[in-house]
């Protein structure tokens, strides 16, 4: 399975041709939706057809992520009793407003996990935070259960909650991509941008992706297959960058070999902070190379 | 017990259409072009589907648009599931 989470691709979950080509897509992880993708008349279908391929396919060592629908619905439960005996590596909990939605949606999670032989927190949980009162208690809700490993923003929600207009330029959302990067950062979980969501404008998505990057997301939502690449190529580091860091590594490798704590790259002090971020880039480098 | 007339699935390509309503037996009909390819296939997929579901009988049509198996096993389960359901009320 993946560490480094770019991209993650939404696969509507009624949809066996979307489904089974998934893995080729190129994205890091998967998203399989059983909720704003799926009519309500076909919620049964779609659940039934998510677990029977969670079952079967071979995602080739892709993060696979199935959103559930909300916990105020009468499909939670029946999503969550399908889905988690078929162990994908996370579920996706929408409208999640506080830490109480998470530790109902972990609790029954971990009763299921139990019945069908898995270990209890096996199944991650990804909150998504989509509505004033799930942002006022974004840190609460990453703190509070150690399933959460990694924050969602969900941008047409959340803009919706808020009574504004969502634009191009991101304005209405900056103070939200502050706290959901800045709370996934200081819980030492992911954080996962909103969908760019017009599929024609692949330039305003490079964008948009440099600039979540830049406030501390470590990966963002694509709602088309054509969209992975771009989002994949904010992440490449520019090549000066990759020279530095390699430089960094190996001075820090060559003193840790000396028994030495503190280096010096081009007459300048570098500490461990630096060292993991060289590493991080190097890391994406070596991504970006990645052919399928 | 089947009750009522179902239906699961889509016509759009690799999905299939699948109907079923109330028979004492199993009737199936099997309308694509796997319909003679995996004849002996599709008989056995319905028929492990129907004793997953602890069902003896029902006609199923399906109209398979290239459909894994895997798709298929879902959408008859659908389709069968909600062809009996309101049976014990």
């Amino acid at each position: 399975m993946r560490a480094i989470l770019r991209s993650m691709l939404y696969i509507p979950g009624n949809s066996p041709s979307m489904i089974q080509q998934a893995p080729v897509f190129g994205a890091d992880s998967v998203l399989l939706d059983l909720e704003d993708a799926v009519a309500l008349s076909e919620k049964d279908a779609a659940r039934d057809l998510v677990a029977a391929f969670l079952k079967t396919l071979d995602f080739g060592g892709q993060v696979v992520t199935v959103r559930l629908n909300g916990a105020d619905t009468p499909y939670f439960e029946d999503d969550l009793r399908a889905v988690i005996p078929c162990r994908p590596d996370a579920v996706r909990l929408p409208k999640c407003s506080s830490p109480q939605d998470v530790r109902s949606c972990d609790a029954l999670m971990t009763e299921l996990e139990r019945k069908n032989g898995l270990e209890p927190g096996t199944v991650k949980l990804h909150a998504m935070i989509e509505t004033a009162r799930g942002l006022s208690n974004v840190q609460a809700i990453a703190d509070c259960c150690p399933r959460v490993t990694a924050l969602t923003l969900g941008g047409q929600d959340l803009t919706a909650d808020m009574g504004v207009r969502k634009t191009r330029e991101g304005t209405e959302l900056f103070t939200a991509r502050c706290l959901v990067a800045l709370a996934a950062r200081a819980a030492g979980i992911a954080a996962f941008d909103t969908v760019w969501s017009d599929v024609n404008d692949n330039e305003g998505l490079l964008e948009e992706t440099r600039t979540v990057i830049g406030l501390g997301f470590t990966g963002k939502a694509a709602i088309h297959p054509g969209q992975v690449a771009w989002i994949h190529r904010a992440f490449i580091p520019e090549p000066g960058e990759v020279t530095k860091a390699r430089r960094i590594v190996e001075a820090a490798e060559a003193a840790e070999a000396r028994g030495k704590g503190v280096i010096a790259v081009d007459g300048k002090m570098v500490d461990a902070p630096i060292v993991t971020r060289a590493r991080h880039t190097l890391e994406m480098a070596r991504l970006a190379e990645e052919v399928l | 017990m089947i009750v009522q007339v179902a239906q699961a699935g889509t016509l759009e390509s690799s999905d299939c259409l699948v109907t079923v309503s109330p028979a004492p037996g199993l009737e199936l009909e099997w309308r694509g072009p796997s319909a003679s390819l995996f004849a002996g296939r599709n008989r056995s997929l319905v028929e492990t589907v129907l004793a997953e579901k602890g069902l003896e009988g029902a006609k199923i049509i399906v109209q398979d648009q290239g459909a894994l198996e895997v798709t298929l096993r879902a959408r008859i389960g659908t389709a069968l599931d909600r062809a009996r359901k309101g049976a014990n009320r």
